[in-house]
C-alpha cells in the first residue's frame, strides 16, 4: 500500500495499480451501463416527441406565420384607460358589472356546495376505505374503486352528462363537481386516516365504544385539522372550475359569459371579466391558505 | 354515554374533577362546534334557493341519468372507432409535448424565480408574479386564445398546456432549486469549483429527480386536462365525448368514457413505476 501521490505525501490510502485497475475498470463499466440507459430513454424519448408532433399536427411555420397574433390579442384585451376620465373609463370597461358579480357569486356558490356535499360522501365513504379502521375487505374494494371511478372520469364529462340529463343551470355543474370532490376527497381522507397513531382507537374500542363513538373520540380529534385543509384546498380547485368549465359546457357560473365574449369578439368584456375572475380566485386563494396554516397550527397536540 | 363503559361509577367521577376541560369544554370551544356547522349548513341552504334547485328536477333529471346508464351498455365505438383512436393518440400527444414544452421553457425561467440563485429581490418578485398571472388563467382560456393563433386543431391544445403548466413548473422548479442545500454547493465551492461547476455537481444532482418526477406527474395529470381542451376545439378526445353526449349516442360516449379511463389508469401505472425509480437512484445517489 503506498501512502504518498508522487512525492507528497496523501492522506488517503492509495492501492497499488495491479489492484486498482480492476476497481478502476467495474467503475467505468458502471458509469458506462449508466450512460447507455440514460442514451436509450432519451433515445425512447425523442422517438415518442417525434411521433407525438406529427400526430398533434405540430405545424412551427404555421405557428412562427402567426405568432405575430398573440400579443396583438393580448393587447387588444387591455382596454383604453385614460388618467382624465379613468372612473368614467373604468366604469365603461366593467359596464355590465352587476350581471357579472351576481354570477361570480352563483360561482361562488357553486364551489361551495359541490365542495361540501363532496367533502361530506367523501368523509363517509373515507373510513370504509381507509386499510386500518375497515374490517371488511370486500367493502373496501368496493368502496375504494367507486372513489377511483369518481375521481378519473373527467369532471367535464359529468358535467356535460348532467346538464343533458337535469337541463341547463346551476344544479348540474353542482352535482358534477359534488361526485369529482367526492372521489378526490375519499382518497384523501382515507390516506389521512390511515395514518393516525391506532392506540386511541384500540383505548376507545376497549373502553366499549360502538364504530360511531370510536371514530367521534379517537379518530375525529386526530385527523379533523388535516381534513378540514383538505377541503379547504379542494374549494379553491373548485372555485377555478366552476369559474371557466361549468359555463363553458352550460352548467352555471360565470364562465357562460365568458365564452361568449371571446366567440364574439368582445376583447375588453373577456379581460373585464378575466380580471374578476383572477382577483376572486386570488382572494379565495389568500383566505384559505390563512385559514390552513391556522389549521396546522392546530395539528399540534 | 355508553351502556358498556368500562370505568366504574367513582373512577369516572375522579377522572372528571382531574380533567374538567375534557368534560366541560370553554363555551368558545362549543360555539364553534356547533355555530360553524350551522353556518355551513345555512351557507349551502342559502346557495340551494338562490340556484334554483329543486326536488322535482332532480326526480325527472335522475330518470334521464337512469335511462342514459342503460343505453350506455354495452359500449360501443360504432363505425368511429379509428376515428376515436386517433383521438386518442392526440389527446396524448397533446399531453406530452405540452409538458415537455413547458418543462423546457420553465427550467431557465426558473433560476430568476429562485431566491438562492438569483439574489437580486426584484428579479425574482417580478419573476413569481408573472408566473402568477399566467397561472391564475385557466388552461381552457388559453386554448380559446391559442385557437385565435393557430387556428382549431392539436396544436392549439399544445400550446395552451405549454404556456399554462409553463408557470406551474416555474413555480415548482423554483421551489425545488430553492430546497438545495448548502452543503453541497459549499463543497464544490470550496473544492475550487466555479459558478457553472456549482451548478452541474452541486444543484442539478439534487434537483434533477425532484424535477423528473414533477415532470412525469404533470403529464400524467394532462393526460385529464388534455381531454377538457378538446370541448373547445383544442383537438384530442374531448371534442368526440361532447358531441356523442350532445346528439345521445350514449353507447359511443361511454366507450369513449372507458378508453379514457384505461388510458389514464395505464399511464398512471407506468409514471408511478418511473418516478418511484427515479426517486429510488436519487437516494442511492445521496
Amino acid at each position: 500500500m503506498t501512502w504518498s501521490v508522487g512525492h507528497r505525501p496523501s492522506p488517503v490510502p492509495l492501492l497499488p495499480p495491479e489492484q486498482l485497475a480492476p476497481l478502476a475498470g467495474s467503475y467505468r463499466a458502471a458509469v458506462a451501463a449508466k450512460r447507455r440507459r440514460t442514451a436509450v430513454a432519451a433515445a425512447a424519448l425523442l422517438a415518442a416527441v417525434v411521433v407525438a408532433a406529427s400526430g398533434a399536427e405540430i405545424d412551427l411555420a404555421k405557428l412562427i406565420h402567426n405568432i405575430h397574433r398573440l400579443p396583438l390579442y393580448l393587447i387588444g384585451l387591455i382596454p383604453s384607460l385614460s388618467w382624465d376620465h379613468l372612473a368614467a373609463d373604468i366604469g365603461e370597461w366593467f359596464w355590465n358589472f352587476d350581471r357579472w358579480l351576481k354570477l361570480l357569486i352563483d360561482t361562488l356558490l357553486i364551489a361551495y356546495t359541490g365542495t361540501l356535499i363532496g367533502a361530506i360522501a367523501g368523509f363517509c365513504l373515507c373510513f370504509p376505505a381507509a386499510s386500518n379502521l375497515s374490517r371488511r375487505p370486500l367493502m373496501r374494494f368496493v368502496v375504494r374503486r367507486f372513489l377511483e371511478f369518481c375521481r378519473s372520469v373527467p369532471d367535464f364529462v359529468f358535467a356535460l352528462l348532467f346538464v343533458t340529463a337535469f337541463g341547463l343551470g346551476a344544479m348540474p355543474g353542482v352535482l358534477a363537481l359534488a361526485i369529482h370532490t367526492t372521489g378526490a376527497l375519499g382518497k384523501l381522507f382515507a390516506e389521512v386516516v390511515e395514518n393516525i397513531d391506532m392506540r386511541p382507537v384500540e383505548g376507545v374500542t376497549a373502553g366499549g365504544a360502538s364504530g360511531v363513538q370510536m371514530i367521534r373520540f379517537a379518530v375525529l380529534p386526530q385527523v379533523a385539522a388535516n381534513l378540514a385543509s383538505y377541503a379547504l384546498l379542494r374549494f379553491e380547485i373548485n372555485v377555478r372550475g366552476a369559474a371557466v368549465m361549468l359555463g363553458f359546457v352550460g352548467a352555471g357560473g360565470i364562465g357562460q359569459d365568458l365564452l361568449e365574449a371571446v366567440r364574439k369578439f368582445y376583447y375588453t368584456d373577456v379581460s373585464a371579466i378575466l380580471v374578476m375572475i383572477i382577483v376572486t380566485v386570488m382572494l379565495i386563494d389568500l383566505g384559505t391558505e390563512r385559514l390552513r396554516h391556522h389549521l396546522s397550527g392546530l395539528e399540534r397536540p | 354515554m355508553s351502556r358498556h363503559l368500562a370505568v366504574g361509577d367513582s373512577e369516572r367521577r375522579v377522572l372528571m374533577a382531574r380533567h374538567p376541560e375534557i368534560f366541560s369544554p370553554p363555551v368558545q370551544r362549543l360555539l364553534l362546534l356547533l355555530g360553524l356547522p350551522l353556518l355551513l349548513a345555512a351557507l349551502a341552504g342559502y346557495s340551494v334557493w338562490r340556484l334554483d334547485f329543486s326536488i322535482a328536477r332532480l326526480g325527472t333529471g335522475l330518470v334521464h341519468l337512469m335511462q342514459f346508464l342503460a343505453m350506455m351498455v354495452p359500449p360501443s365505438p360504432g363505425p368511429h372507432a379509428g376515428t376515436f383512436l386517433h383521438a386518442l393518440v392526440e389527446t396524448l400527444a397533446i399531453a406530452l409535448l405540452g409538458t415537455l414544452t413547458a418543462a423546457t421553457l420553465a427550467f431557465p425561467f426558473a433560476f430568476l424565480a429562485a431566491r438562492n440563485v438569483i439574489p437580486n429581490f426584484f428579479v425574482h418578485v417580478l419573476a413569481r408574479r408573472f408566473l402568477d398571472v399566467i397561472r391564475g388563467i385557466d388552461v381552457l382560456i388559453w386554448a380559446l386564445v391559442f385557437i385565435n393563433v393557430v387556428g382549431l386543431g392539436p396544436f392549439a391544445g399544445v400550446l395552451a398546456i405549454a404556456v399554462s403548466d409553463f408557470a406551474t413548473f416555474g413555480k415548482l422548479f423554483s421551489e425545488a432549486f430553492e430546497g438545495i442545500t448548502r452543503g453541497e454547493t459549499e463543497g464544490v465551492a470550496a473544492a475550487g469549483g466555479g459558478r457553472l461547476a456549482v451548478i452541474r455537481f452541486a444543484m442539478l444532482p439534487q434537483i434533477l429527480p425532484v424535477i423528473a418526477s414533477q415532470v412525469l406527474y404533470y403529464f400524467e395529470s394532462n393526460t385529464r386536462s388534455a381531454t377538457i381542451i378538446g370541448i373547445v376545439g383544442a383537438g384530442g378526445v374531448g371534442l368526440h365525448i361532447a358531441e356523442q353526449i350532445r346528439v345521445l349516442d350514449w353507447d359511443r360516449a361511454a366507450f369513449l368514457i372507458l378508453l379514457i379511463l384505461v388510458t389514464v389508469a395505464v399511464i398512471d401505472a407506468i409514471s408511478t413505476r418511473l418516478r418511484l425509480a427515479m426517486t429510488g437512484k436519487a437516494t442511492i445517489a445521496a
